[in-house]
């Protein structure tokens, strides 16, 4: 009886929104422009290309970002099942957090953190380093 | 402790942790030094090998499995790591001048280096699939890495491409083949899968040998056998040298422990099965790679159609499946560890300028001026190509007898052939440093390319002029590997 209920839900939720599209498209007023055909139109004229180079500081960043990211994912279950796995899974967790750690402490000091100009000596290195064998 | 795991299991893992906190400690000296230091990086590095080696010997071969029986710390698993290990410190000393060459910074290559050997470690001592798979993982991925590393080089960029989508695609293949056995035996432990399938009827015949063929499948790519080998010409010659070199004999032998482990350690049943894929893989590698080898005019592609063939003259070693196949099999890799480094040191002595130096043409009159370093290439590609007294001759001699002795008379001649066949692009490098003018900037000749020459030279007339106590270490080794297989089904 329970699953009744869920699926009239599921009827009236499909019928709304194909009753509404047919509705739109029998009694809407169609004056369609180059403009509007375009996807992702918002009523101004597209100008230049949506495949733009984007820096390579965003992919990295992005990268970090998974990294970090897993290690959450490690994080939680660990901690809801922090008194099973007492001191053993303290040391495990703490291990897996200070080999990521020294991670972070390479990619800062290489200057993947820096927005602007580079404001550590390594990062300086290697910015100095690219553009020698750019130039080369 | 969590239970089966106490102290005692932990100091036997002492190599593993020495090379995990050295490795983490290159990382940090690169982002703390102020200069692209190469020298003290790469220095630190060889550094964290020599403890890692103390390491090894200190724990020796204990014969136990800890860890709840996820390593074996026996003498097969010692043998590869001392193995990866050499073939990780060569490697290192001749990175030295070629990334001074190419003016690339040692940090994460030196870190990247090591992250390997630490994969390789766990893939050497693995009986358990999952372990091995991550062993198998690290590596890959630092590989993968390493091999884009020349990132103004569009060649290494297609290589790092290329081997990416190739090993992901090739460990996706592995991995299916993995997680059939576990359906069928319930457990990722090679002696539990052992025990499963001693009767192959009972859990499933035809699906037990699809597992196999993946599992196989999978592990030919990374050893590089024919018809799995498209990757490896152009990774090899995209790759920077030295890589080239690790990939070439430290994936291989530690893709060859893990195969050994998997077929003859968890699949002695189904022996017959795997023979029959092995001798066909073995042939087709061996022909094809030497009749490809034949035509190339870069020597890194050479090398590359080379080492496929190699792939097919160990595959003998684990057709015939007997303690002196198996110990021929170690006694071959490690001699292709020392000719092939040394081989790949004279191809970085080679580049120079604006020259990558990867063309047989380039070593042209090599012998007018840097006659060392044509006698040591000479005596590198004779054992490439098995001539005595060579190390290669022992080895050749040693795996082709085990197959005849394993009455697999066939596949000796066939690989007599191929070996012959082989001389002929060998000899094709020799004659272009003899008789052929000089062209193009001098050689130079720098000291820690000097160490490596001379250490792989030695090893490789050493080992062949006295092979003894290498026979005995690698007896030892494939004895302890201990398996159901030696009981001759045939």
């Amino acid at each position: 009886m329970g699953w009744l209920g869920l699926l009239i839900m599921t009827g009236l939720g499909l019928g709304f929104a194909v009753v509404m599209i047919l509705l739109s498209s029998l009694l809407g007023p169609k004056n369609p422009t180059p403009e509007k055909l375009a996807p992702y139109e918002c009523g101004m004229p597209a100008v230049g290309d949506a495949r733009e180079r984007q820096s390579v500081k965003f992919y990295l960043v992005a990268m970090v970002f998974l990294l970090f990211d897993i290690e959450v994912a490690f994080l939680y279950p660990w901690a809801v099942a922090l008194r099973d796995l007492g001191w053993t899974g303290f040391v495990q967790i703490v291990t897996f957090f200070l080999i990521l750690v020294v991670g972070y402490i390479y990619i800062w000091r290489k200057g993947v953190l820096d927005w602007g100009p580079a404001t550590t000596s390594a990062a300086r290195a290697a910015a100095r380093a690219m553009r020698e064998r750019n130039a080369a | 402790m969590p239970a089966g795991f106490s102290p005692s299991e932990l100091a036997y893992l002492l190599p593993e942790f020495v090379l995990t906190l050295g490795a983490l400690l290159v990382l940090l000296a690169d982002a703390f030094l102020s200069r692209d230091r190469r020298g003290a990086v790469i220095g630190l590095s060889l550094v964290v090998l020599a403890a890692t080696g103390a390491a090894l010997a200190w724990v020796g071969a204990p014969h136990q499995t800890i860890a709840r029986g996820l390593l074996s710390m026996d003498a097969f698993g010692l043998f590869f790591k001392v193995l990866v290990l050499v073939a990780a410190a060569l490697t290192l000393l001749m990175s030295g001048p070629y990334l001074a060459a190419e003016a690339m910074p040692a940090g994460a290559y030196s870190f990247l280096v090591l992250a390997a050997t630490l994969g390789m470690f766990f893939m050497a001592s693995g009986v358990e699939l999952i372990t091995i798979f991550i062993g198998l993982e690290t590596m890959a991925v630092a590989f993968y890495i390493l091999a884009g590393l020349l990132k103004p080089n569009p060649r290494s960029n297609e290589a790092a491409v290329k081997y990416f989508l190739l090993g992901a695609f090739s460990l996706g293949i592995l991995l299916y083949g993995m997680s059939l056995l576990y359906g069928l035996t319930g457990s990722t432990n090679l002696g539990t899968i052992a025990a499963a399938v001693a009767n192959p009827a009972a859990v499933g015949r035809p699906l037990l040998l699809v597992a196999v063929i993946l599992v196989v499948a999978g592990l030919a790519f990374k050893i590089a056998a024919v018809p799995f080998h498209m990757w490896a010409p152009d990774v090899y010659e995209g790759a920077p040298t030295p890589i080239t070199a690790f990939i070439s004999v430290g994936s291989k032998a530690a893709s060859f422990a893990m195969l050994l482990r998997i077929v003859v350690l968890g699949l002695p049943s189904m022996a017959e099965e795997w023979r029959t894929l092995f001798y066909v893989l073995s042939v087709l590698s061996m022909t094809a790679g030497n009749i490809a080898a034949l035509t190339q005019t870069n020597l890194k592609r050479m090398l590359a159609y080379s080492s496929i063939a190699h792939a097919g003259y160990l595959l003998i070693g684990i057709v015939a499946a007997t303690p002196r196949g198996i110990s021929a099999m170690l006694i071959y890799l490690a001699v292709y560890t020392l000719m092939q480094l040394g081989a790949f040191g004279i191809l970085v002595l080679m580049r120079r300028g604006d020259s990558a130096g990867d063309e047989i043409q380039d070593l042209n009159g090599l012998f007018q001026r840097q006659p060392a370093a044509a006698v040591a290439m000479l005596v590198f590609l004779l054992s490439l190509g098995g001539i005595p007294p060579t190390a290669g001759f022992m080895g050749k001699f040693w795996l082709f007898g085990a197959a005849v002795e394993a009455g697999y008379v066939w596949l000796a001649v066939v690989a007599v052939l191929n070996s012959v066949v082989s001389l002929y692009y060998y000899l094709r490098v020799v004659v272009a440093m003899w008789t052929r003018e000089p062209e193009g900037l001098e050689p130079r000749m720098r000291p820690a390319l000097a160490l490596t020459l001379a250490l792989a030279l030695a090893g490789t007339l050493v080992l062949g002029l006295y092979p003894r106590p290498l026979f005995d270490l690698a007896e030892t080794s494939a004895k302890s590997l201990g398996s159901a297989v030696w009981a001759p089904s045939r």
